[in-house]
C-alpha cells in the first residue's frame, strides 16, 4: 500500500491503530444492532415484533391459545396500570382486541412507555400485534386516565406444544425525554393512533 | 553515543528510555497494589464478623468496585508493562522501545487516569459502588453523579493500554536483533505479543461500552435502557466481549515469566517451547468464544449454553499443555529453590487449582448455583492472585539484581513467599466453602452461618497484607544497600539480558549482539 508511511514503525502504528478504530465503531454500532437482530430471530430477550400486517388466513378453530396478561410498573412510575382482562382464550389466526387501562394519579402531565416481553421466549415470533400502544409513546395530563387497545394474532404455525403465552408490559416513565410542546401534542392526538380498527 | 540519563525530576517526565519507563511502571502499579490492597482489607475487615461494624454498605459497595477496578487496571496491567518495558528490548536485543515518545506518554496519563478515579472517592454521592463490572442499568440509572469520572478514567486507561499495546507489537515486529526468528524469541516475548494483539481488540470495545453509558447518562440515548428500547443484557455481552479476553490479558504475560524462571532454578531447557507458543495463541483465540460463560443466568437459550460451557472447556486443553510442559521442565531437574522458584512453583500449583475451579463454573447447570457467590470470588482470586501477581513477584525477584544490581535479601524473600502462600490459601480458600454453601458476592453482611469462614478469610487477607510490606521493604533495602550481584545473576540463566552488566547500563544493544 503505497499511501503508507515509509518507516516500518509507523506503517504498523497505522495499521495496528486502524484495528483500533475498527474494534470501537465495532463496539458501538455494530454489536448492538446485531444483538437485536439476533434477539428478533430467536426471540430471545422475549420482544415482540413491531406492528405486524395481518393476511387473510383461516382460522384454526381446532387450538385454543390461552393468552395471560401482566402488567409491571417500573419503578418511580406512579400511573395505575393494568389490563382489563387478565385471561382470555383464542384461536390461531383469529384477531382479538384486549385493553389495558393506565391512569395518571399524579398532578402533573406525563409520557409512559410500555416495554413489552414474552414467556416463552419461543411463542415470541408467532404472536404478531396487528395495533398496539407500546408501539408509540402515551402522554396522559394529570388526573387522566385512558383506554390503551391492543390487537392481535397468534400465528397459526405456533409450535403444538405451547398452550398458554403470557404478556407482561412493563411502564416506564419516558416524561424527561420529550419537550412540553411535544407531551402537549402527543396528548391532544389522544392515547393511540387506531389504523387498525375493524 | 553512550549518555547517562538526565538530572532531576525532569529525566522521569520527559524520559523516552525503556529501563526508566518501565520502572516508573513498576512503582506505579506497586503503589496502586498497595491502594487496591487496603480497600480489599476493608472489606475483609468488615467481614470479619456477621452485622455492620465498620462502613456503612454505600461505602463496602465503593470498596469492592474500587479494589477491583484498581487491581486490574492499576496494579496488574501496568506491572505487565512495566516488565515488557525493561525485558523486551533486553531479550530481543534492541537498543529501546519501537515509539518511545508515546512510551513516555502511555505512562504518564496513567497517574491522571487513577487520581481521577480516586477522587471520586471525596465526591458527594461516593466512588462508584457497582462493582467492577459495572452492569447497566446499576451503572446508568442509578448511579452515583461520580461516575462520569469513572468512565473518563476508564478511557484513558484504556488509550494507555493501547499505546503500550501498539509500542510492545512495533518493537517485536520490527526491532529484533539480526538471527532473533519469531520460534528463538523467548516465550515472555511471545506471550506479550500475543497480549498485545488482544490488548488491541479489546480495550476499544471497553472504550465503547463505557461511551454508551456516557451517552446513556448524558445524551438522552436508550444502548440500556428498556424504556427507550434498549436492553440491559446488551451491557453484560458487550463488556464480557472484552472482560473475557481482559482476563487472559491479566494471565499470559504470566505464563511467559515462569516459563523464563522455570528453566532457570531447574537446569533445564524449557520442555515443549513449540507447543507453548501454540497454546498461548489457542488460548488467545479462544478467549473470544466464550464471554457468555459470565452470564449463563441471563436466560441463555440452550444451545447458547451448551456451546459456551464447551468452549469454556476446551481451554483446559492449551491451559493443560502449559501445566504440564513446566512440570516436565521441572521432571528431574537439578531444582534449586530460590524465591522466584517458589513463586513459579506455588504460581504453577495454585493456579491449576483456580483452574479446576474454573472447570467447575463452566459447567453451565451447576453454575446456577455458584453464580454471584463467593465459590466465583475463590476461583479467580486463585488465578489472579497466584496468577497474575505471584508470577509478577517471581518476575521481580528474578529480573531485580539485574535492574539495579544488587542481590536481594534471600532469606526475607523466602519469609515474604511463606507468608503470602500461607496468607493467600487462609484468605481464599475458605471461600470455596462458603461459596457453596451460598454465601453472595459484595454483600457487606451474611447469615451467621458463613461466620467461622469469614474470619479465617480476613485472618489470611491481613496476614497477605503484611507480607507485601515485606515485600516492599526488601526492594527497598535492596536497591539502597543490597550486596553487589553478579553480571549473570543467576546459575546459566538463558536470555540476552544477562550478558550485559548488572545493574543494566542505560543504554543496551545498541549495537545489534551477536546470536549464538
Amino acid at each position: 500500500m503505497k499511501w503508507l508511511p515509509e518507516n516500518p514503525n509507523t506503517r504498523l502504528t497505522v495499521k495496528l491503530t486502524a484495528i483500533v478504530s475498527f474494534m470501537f465503531v465495532f463496539a458501538i454500532f455494530i454489536m448492538p444492532p446485531m444483538y437485536d437482530a439476533f434477539c428478533e430471530i430467536t426471540g430471545l430477550n422475549g420482544k415482540t415484533g413491531d406492528q405486524y400486517q395481518a393476511v387473510d388466513v383461516k382460522i384454526d378453530t381446532s387450538r385454543e391459545i390461552k393468552i395471560q396478561f401482566v402488567a409491571t410498573n417500573n419503578e418511580g412510575m406512579p400511573w395505575q396500570f393494568g389490563p382489563e382482562v387478565k385471561t382470555v382464550t383464542v384461536h390461531p389466526g383469529e384477531q382479538t382486541r384486549i385493553n389495558y387501562l393506565a391512569k395518571n394519579t399524579t398532578g402533573r402531565d406525563m409520557i409512559g412507555q410500555a416495554v413489552p416481553s414474552l414467556i416463552p421466549y419461543k411463542a415470541a415470533s408467532y404472536f404478531h400485534k396487528t395495533e398496539c400502544f407500546c408501539f408509540n409513546q402515551q402522554a396522559l395530563l394529570a388526573g387522566t386516565e385512558a383506554v390503551l387497545p391492543m390487537y392481535f394474532i397468534v400465528d397459526q404455525d405456533l409450535p403444538e406444544y405451547i398452550k398458554t403465552i403470557t404478556l407482561s408490559y412493563t411502564l416506564f416513565d419516558a416524561t424527561d425525554r420529550f419537550s412540553k410542546e411535544e407531551l402537549l401534542s402527543m396528548a391532544e392526538a389522544g392515547p393511540v393512533t387506531l389504523t387498525a380498527e375493524q | 553515543m553512550a549518555h547517562g540519563p538526565a538530572k532531576g525530576i525532569t529525566r522521569w517526565l520527559y524520559t523516552t528510555n525503556h529501563k526508566d519507563i518501565g520502572s516508573m511502571y513498576l512503582w506505579f502499579s506497586f503503589a496502586m497494589f498497595f491502594l487496591g490492597g487496603i480497600f480489599a482489607l476493608v472489606i475483609r475487615a468488615e467481614l470479619f464478623q456477621p452485622g455492620l461494624q465498620i462502613v456503612e454498605p454505600n461505602f463496602f459497595n465503593q470498596m469492592t468496585t474500587m479494589h477491583g477496578l484498581v487491581m486490574v487496571f492499576g496494579a496488574v496491567m501496568p506491572a505487565f508493562v512495566g516488565l515488557a518495558n525493561w525485558m523486551i528490548p533486553m531479550h530481543i536485543g534492541a537498543p529501546d522501545m519501537a515509539l518511545p515518545r508515546m512510551n513516555n506518554w502511555s505512562f504518564w496519563i496513567l497517574p491522571f487516569a487513577f487520581a481521577m478515579l480516586s477522587s471520586t472517592l471525596f465526591m458527594q454521592g461516593g466512588a462508584p459502588n457497582f462493582g467492577w463490572t459495572f452492569y447497566a442499568p446499576l451503572s446508568t440509572t442509578y448511579a452515583p453523579p461520580s461516575v462520569t469520572f469513572f468512565i473518563f478514567a476508564v478511557h484513558i486507561m484504556g488509550a494507555s493500554s493501547i499505546m503500550g499495546a501498539i509500542n510492545i507489537i512495533a518493537t517485536i515486529v520490527n526491532m529484533r536483533a539480526p538471527g532473533m526468528t519469531y520460534m528463538k524469541m523467548p516465550l515472555f516475548v511471545w506471550t506479550w505479543l500475543i497480549t498485545a494483539f488482544l490488548l488491541i481488540a479489546v480495550m476499544p470495545v471497553l472504550a465503547g461500552v463505557v461511551t454508551m453509558m456516557l451517552m446513556d447518562i448524558h445524551f438522552g440515548t436508550s444502548f440500556f435502557d428498556a424504556a427507550g428500547g434498549g436492553d440491559p443484557v446488551l451491557f453484560q455481552h458487550v463488556f464480557w466481549f472484552f472482560g473475557h479476553p481482559e482476563v487472559y490479558i491479566m494471565i499470559l504475560p504470566a505464563f511467559g515469566i515462569v516459563s523464563a524462571i522455570i528453566p532457570t532454578f531447574a537446569r533445564k531447557p524449557l520442555f515443549g517451547y513449540a507447543s507453548m507458543v501454540y497454546a498461548t495463541a489457542a488460548i488467545a483465540f479462544l478467549s473470544f468464544v466464550v464471554w457468555a460463560h459470565h452470564m449463563f443466568t441471563v436466560g441463555l437459550p440452550i444451545a447458547g449454553e451448551l456451546f459456551f460451557m464447551w468452549a469454556t472447556m476446551l481451554i483446559a486443553v492449551p491451559t493443560g499443555v502449559k501445566i504440564f510442559n513446566w512440570v516436565a521442565t521441572m521432571f528431574r531437574g537439578a531444582m534449586t529453590f530460590e524465591t522466584p522458584m517458589l513463586f513459579s512453583i506455588a504460581f504453577v500449583i495454585l493456579f491449576t487449582i483456580g483452574g479446576f475451579s474454573g472447570l467447575m463454573l463452566a459447567i453451565a447447570p451447576a453454575d446456577f448455583q455458584y453464580h454471584d457467590t463467593y465459590f466465583v470470588v475463590a476461583h479467580f482470586h486463585y488465578v489472579l492472585v497466584p496468577g497474575a501477581i505471584f508470577s509478577i513477584t517471581a518476575g521481580v525477584y528474578y529480573w531485580l539484581p539485574k535492574w539495579c544490581g544488587n542481590m536481594y535479601n534471600e532469606t526475607m524473600g523466602k519469609m515474604h513467599f511463606w507468608l503470602a502462600f500461607i496468607g493467600l490459601n487462609v484468605t481464599f480458600f475458605p471461600m470455596h466453602f462458603s461459596g457453596l454453601a451460598g454465601m453472595p458476592r459484595r454483600i457487606p453482611d451474611y447469615n451467621m452461618m458463613f461466620a467461622d469462614w469469614n474470619m479465617i478469610s480476613s485472618v489470611g487477607a491481613f496476614l497477605f497484607g503484611a507480607a507485601q510490606v515485606m515485600f516492599l521493604y526488601n526492594v527497598i533495602a535492596t536497591i539502597v544497600s543490597g550486596k553487589k550481584a553478579t553480571d549473570e545473576v543467576w546459575e546459566n540463566p538463558e536470555g540476552l539480558e544477562w550478558t550485559v552488566a548488572s545493574p543494566a547500563p542505560y543504554h543496551t544493544f545498541s549495537t545489534p549482539p551477536e546470536l549464538k
